[in-house]
């Protein structure tokens, strides 16, 4: 058979396993060996003390030293990465289960809608009483609890991505995969697992960000009447906030910078770029990207080496017996059972509304119907503040955002920091605001809110910026060839062009800001605490209580606005966005 | 192939029917009464326009799903999952994009858990033999289309199956790669090269059909069914410009726009082509290429009259693009069309001649004379004194003749015709029609 001349194969490294591991060590291993070790003892150092008895914790109270700032960040870090580790289990169990079986997903799927919008930060105080009996008197037990509030931040989206993935799964791999006749084993490490990889990784890093708002809360641990405070930078800012110490907010921030730098250097961008080839569709003229961490462990010998037998065992599994059930196909119409979808369908909405009855009925218990109409009063005022945050970030992104979408020099310089901010913590932020209100005895109810909005309004602008970098040439020619220009050219091109990018950024942002209302309404500086009216704080203050019904019932007034906003609003709106305005 | 008589075939399939339960409980049949035999040594082809069933029928044969009625075996064996010795080539070629050349040929092997080996030296060899030396490590996306379905190819002859399967494999490539494709293979079948012992291929291209195969099963729609059995006896290599050759094109031409009353076993849906009521679908076939299409049968060389294989190869329509256009013409009458020749009508030659208005004019009174969906539109819109009429109306109308997606489609292509025709008028955001355009 004769080749194709067009296409000549463009050099690139062998994957590992056809690699040659035999050559003599290079200047490549000896970075990667620097490298592995590196990660090694910041792992060590991390994990040291953690079977140590809490007393000796709380002997050694947390200092405001910068020397300390690496230990605590480093712990920090790994409590994140060890919840992020959790996540992924999580994930491919989860979210495999819902798209695997259509009665599971009957009940994983509104359940894991519902845990995304919802702030589980509330229910910290039951869950730290049951981490903490796990391992009495240990520090580990507090660190449980602490990972465990990580994890809750980080897992459902995770999930719910990659559910959405595996839904997702062009039918002709599919086929492909079963005429080759694979276990389900082999199909979903070899097919469905990769195929979600881009989108989770991409998820893996805002949830990552999006963890930074629970880590303040996860490592200053209250059981009773002692607190435990992990050494941690959440902790850190805590004790900076309770001194009023300015220098030491700063020096968290400055801190958190180099953080964030360090582990999109080591850890998200060589995952980017290794995930991309896991791309099911390349963009043209778009750069994959690039990372020098992974070059140098795919230039590895070493690496290779340490990866081979791994890599080998793991190949060989897909074709180990108790994996290779063959399964019958379905008959076409054995595909509808209406029967047993009917029973279980209504055995599920028994679970549910019994679920909703013990659920009224313990906040009942102590509530009176007026703490509802309170709850939702309180709601409406949160929903308020987010409606108008939205808008005024919407005036003031959107046309930043076009402009910058439209120029590639810009945007190419432009892209990178809007991601940046997005990663960053906005919380850390939040003391310098604080700071300034008390000082100059602004009114919370207003100052405050900002602060909902700092971490989420990055969705809105590089949503808006991807959109506007869409907008095909030729429209952009023909505008300037009709002349139309001015208020006429946004009103007829760039506003339609970016809309649908625009609702998507929305969305986002709107849900985060329900999120970090809970942290952004009630907010201390020193002994002076400040109040916002809102959900927001009602749920903060009674978690600070440790009054359970009126979590219960703060969270249930919160989920119930926005999934109704969900579906009352965006959803259509982002429906209609679709329809009328996609380009190409 | 004399053979075949004493041995029993590698594939049988009897009566096999398809039907998918559609949402109001009824069924909706897409494969009615199958039979097919495959003997060691053949190329089966399985020919007909989309929608005919035989993609359905080739994946009932790999094991994907499993009929209604009748039965598959293999080997004497009935299939009720993807057998062991049934590869397949999938059209989009079905590579996954995060393997490489040499790793999406290994697939197959590692799901058979062989020793590493074995599974290299396999790999290598199937690679070597379809041409793909070199380009190992390469990932789908590096390679040009031709290249990524060698890469489907030579996955699917790794694993030795006993039956290949080809679900319109060239149908995504361009002419001149895809006649390469179709010669190499068809070199390593007749030297023997191939571990494979038999082919059913699915095309819906005729030239493509008697080029490759030994046998033709041709397809017919609602519900898919043969039609006709056509042996190809030409000697391998074949000559497309061999009067032979082009017979039996012109043959099967004839074959496929017969009309359904002349066809042995007619199925109620299909005689309603000619008598056509609401049940009928529409294809969606632009008013701007049925004004296309009059003007090429019109002009030189044709004169009003034209060949079909003659007329689709000069204007580069593959029977998918070909027959909707023809069959619209012809519910229209403006065209005729018997014996494989399609012919204007009168009506076909004034539209010809006319100019945009008058062509619009004619349009229009054939349209409302001819397809009732649109008469019924335009009286519904009439009768009311706003004249306007939601479309969901006219779709659950639909809805209970044919299933969701043709109700869809119809209603578009009635929307398409009835605003070249201006005989009504729609708006996509009210989704209302109306009698009157915007002024």
């Amino acid at each position: 058979m004769s080749a194709d001349r067009e296409h000549p194969i463009v050099e690139r490294i062998l994957p590992i396993s056809v690699g040659e591991w035999t050559r003599s060590v290079t200047r490549w291993d000896a970075f990667a060996v620097l490298l592995i070790l590196g990660i090694l003892i910041f792992l060590g150092e991390a994990s040291r003390s953690l079977l140590a008895p809490l007393s000796e914790l709380q002997a050694t109270p947390l200092s405001l030293a910068p020397a300390h700032l690496p230990e605590y960040a480093a712990r920090t870090t790994l409590r994140m990465l060890v919840a992020l580790a959790f996540s992924l289990l999580f994930t491919f169990s989860y979210a495999t289960l819902a798209a695997k079986s259509k009665r599971a997903e009957l009940v994983l799927v509104p359940l894991l809608d519902i845990l995304q919008s919802v702030p589980i930060l509330g229910f910290l105080s039951i869950t730290i009483v049951f981490f903490m009996s796990l391992a009495p008197g240990r520090v580990l037990g507090a660190e449980f609890a602490a990972i465990f509030a990580i994890f809750t931040s980080q897992a459902w989206n995770m999930g719910f991505s990659f559910y959405q993935s595996l839904r997702t799964v062009p039918v002709e791999l599919l086929e492909a995969a079963s005429v080759f006749r694979l276990s389900p084993w082999m199909r979903f490490w070899r097919v469905e697992a990769p195929f979600g990889m881009p989108q989770l990784i991409w998820n893996m890093m805002m949830s990552m960000s999006g963890s930074w708002f629970f880590v303040v809360a996860s490592e200053a641990i209250s059981v009773g009447n002692t607190t435990v405070l992990l050494p941690g930078m959440g902790s850190y800012i805590a004790v900076a906030i309770a001194q009023k110490s300015l220098a030491a907010v700063a020096w968290a921030i400055g801190t958190m910078l180099v953080v964030i730098l360090i582990y999109d250097l080591v850890l998200f961008r060589p995952l980017v770029a290794w995930a991309d080839r896991f791309r099911f569709e390349h963009e043209a003229g778009i750069p994959p990207p690039r990372s020098w961490v992974l070059n140098v462990l795919r230039r590895s010998g070493i690496v290779a080496l340490l990866a081979r037998p791994g890599a080998m065992i793991w190949r060989q599994s897909f074709g180990w017996r108790s994996f290779r059930a063959a399964k019958a196909a379905p008959r076409s119409h054995e595909r509808l059972r209406p029967r047993g979808d009917r029973l279980w369908t209504a055995f599920v909405l028994v679970v549910a509304a019994a679920a909703l009855w013990q659920v009224s009925r313990f906040v009942m218990q102590e509530l009176a119907p007026a703490d509802i109409g309170e709850a939702f009063a309180l709601g409406l005022a949160t929903l308020l503040r987010i409606v108008i945050l939205i808008a005024i970030a919407s005036v003031v992104w959107v046309p930043v955002g076009v402009w910058v979408g439209t120029r590639p020099r810009a945007t190419r310089l432009f892209q990178p920091v809007a991601q940046f901010l997005a990663a960053f913590p906005a919380n850390l932020l939040f003391p310098l605001v604080v700071s300034a209100i008390v000082a100059y005895g602004l009114n919370p109810d207003i100052w405050l809110s900002p602060l909902m909005i700092l971490g989420t309004q990055w969705y809105i602008l590089f949503n808006v910026i991807a959109g506007a970098a869409a907008i095909p040439a030729e429209l952009r020619d023909c505008c300037v060839n009709l002349q139309v220009r001015g208020w006429l050219w946004w009103r007829t091109t760039a506003f339609p062009a970016v809309f649908p990018y625009y609702v998507t950024g929305a969305i986002t942002a709107a849900g985060g800001s329900w999120n970090a209302s809970i942290v952004a309404e009630v907010a201390s500086w020193g002994n002076q605490r400040l109040e916002a009216y809102g959900l927001g704080a009602y749920i903060a203050i009674a978690t600070q209580k440790g009054d359970f019904h009126r979590i219960v019932l703060g969270i249930a007034v919160m989920s119930l606005f926005v999934v109704l906003i969900n579906r009352a609003l965006w959803r259509p709106l982002y429906q209609h966005a679709e329809r009328k305005y996609r380009l190409g | 192939m004399d053979a075949t008589t004493n041995v029993a075939p590698l594939l049988q399939v009897k009566s096999v029917r398809q039907a998918f339960p559609k949402p109001d409980g009824s069924q909706l049949l897409v494969l009615d009464d199958l039979n097919l035999d495959l003997a060691e040594g053949e190329i089966v082809g399985l020919l007909g326009r989309s929608g005919s069933g035989k993609s359905t029928l080739l994946r009932l044969i790999a094991g994907l799903a499993r009929p209604s009625g009748g039965n598959i075996t293999y080997l004497g064996r009935p299939v009720v999952a993807p057998a062991p010795g049934v590869a397949m080539v999938f059209q989009s070629f079905a590579l996954f994009p995060w393997m490489t050349v040499l790793e999406n040929v290994q697939l197959g092997l590692e799901a058979l858990g062989l020793p590493e080996a074995e599974i290299r030296r396999r790999a290598l060899s199937a690679i070597d033999l379809i041409g793909l030396d070199g380009y190992e490590s390469a990932y789908p996306r590096e390679l040009s289309g031709g290249m990524r379905q060698r890469v489907g190819f030579a996955r699917a002859l790794v694993v030795h199956p006993n039956i290949l399967l080809m679900d319109e494999p060239f149908s995504a490539l361009d002419v001149l790669t895809a006649e390469t494709l179709r010669t190499d293979f068809l070199d390593l079948w007749s030297e023997g090269r191939l571990p494979i012992k038999g082919v059913i291929l699915v095309t819906h291209n005729i030239e493509e059909a008697v080029l490759m195969c030994d046998r033709i099963l041709v397809f017919s729609t609602s519900p898919g069914h043969i039609v006709d059995q056509i042996k190809v006896d030409l000697p391998q290599p074949r000559n497309r410009l061999d009067p032979s050759f082009r017979d039996l094109v012109e043959r099967i031409y004839v074959v496929m726009t017969a009309r359904p009353a002349a066809s042995a076993r007619a199925s109620p849906a299909l005689e309603k082509t000619r008598a056509i009521g609401m049940d009928a679908v529409l294809p969606r076939v632009s008013a701007n290429l049925l004004s296309g299409f009059i003007e090429a049968v019109a002009g030189a060389p044709y004169n009003g009259r034209a060949d079909l294989p003659v007329i689709a190869s000069s204007l580069h329509m593959e029977v998918d693009d070909l027959f909707p256009v023809a069959e619209s013409l012809q519910l229209l009458r403006l065209v005729d069309i018997e014996g494989g020749d399609i012919q204007l009508t009168d009506a076909g030659k004034q539209f010809a001649e006319a100019g945009i208005d008058d062509r619009k004019k004619l349009f229009q009174k054939l349209l409302l004379a001819h397809v009732p969906l649109a008469t019924h539109i335009r009286r519904v819109l009439q009768d009311r004194s706003s004249h306007v009429a939601p479309r969901s109306r006219f779709l659950d109308e639909l809805e209970d003749h044919m299933d969701e997606e043709a109700a869809e489609q119809t209603l578009r292509a009635v929307i398409g015709w009835g605003r070249f025709a201006e005989a009504f008028a729609y708006d996509d955001q009210s989704e209302r029609f109306s009698l009157e355009n915007p002024t």
